[in-house]
């Protein structure tokens, strides 16, 4: 994740109530998933960001799970998502967030 | 009650998968509010 985002990430964490807060990502791939779904749970794996060291443990998840899409507008779904829902493995893609969120996310939708 | 009612969404898209403000335009009209959306892409 780019240091940018990941310094953005880490004020939210500090401005608001973890338990409040939730990452969706829109990652293409399973590896890129991993990671970033790593570094908002346990820290950054490359050490180079701000994130370095910091558990923040928020719940991540994948705009491809169902338990997020049921949440979306559907129209707009249809509109701005459904092309690459077609295109992406969503299922591995949330299997891939899950993981990470099971083993090191502090709470979950 | 929805279950992102309430949330602070950090919204993380990819260049390659579905963008930042792809992801934000869904939920636009849904209780949960968008602290920040981008796209990261890879080079």
């Amino acid at each position: 994740m780019d240091l940018q985002n990941q310094q953005r990430t880490k004020e939210a964490a500090d401005k608001y109530n973890k338990d409040d807060i939730l990452v969706i990502l829109g990652t293409a791939d399973v590896d890129g998933t991993g990671i970033y779904a790593e570094t908002v749970t346990q820290g950054d794996p490359t050490y180079a960001g701000p994130l370095s060291g910091v558990p923040l443990g928020l719940p991540v998840y994948h705009i491809l799970d169902p338990a997020i899409k049921k949440e979306a507008d559907p129209q707009a779904w249809e509109e701005h998502i459904s092309m690459m829902e077609m295109v992406l493995d969503g299922e591995a893609l949330t299997k891939a967030a899950a993981d990470m969120r099971e083993q090191y996310g502090k709470s979950t939708l | 009650m929805s279950g992102i009612a309430g949330k602070k969404l950090i919204l993380i898209g990819e260049r390659d998968g579905v963008p930042g403000l792809a992801m934000a335009k869904v939920f636009e009209g849904s209780d949960a509010e968008v602290v920040f959306a981008a796209t990261e892409c890879f080079v």
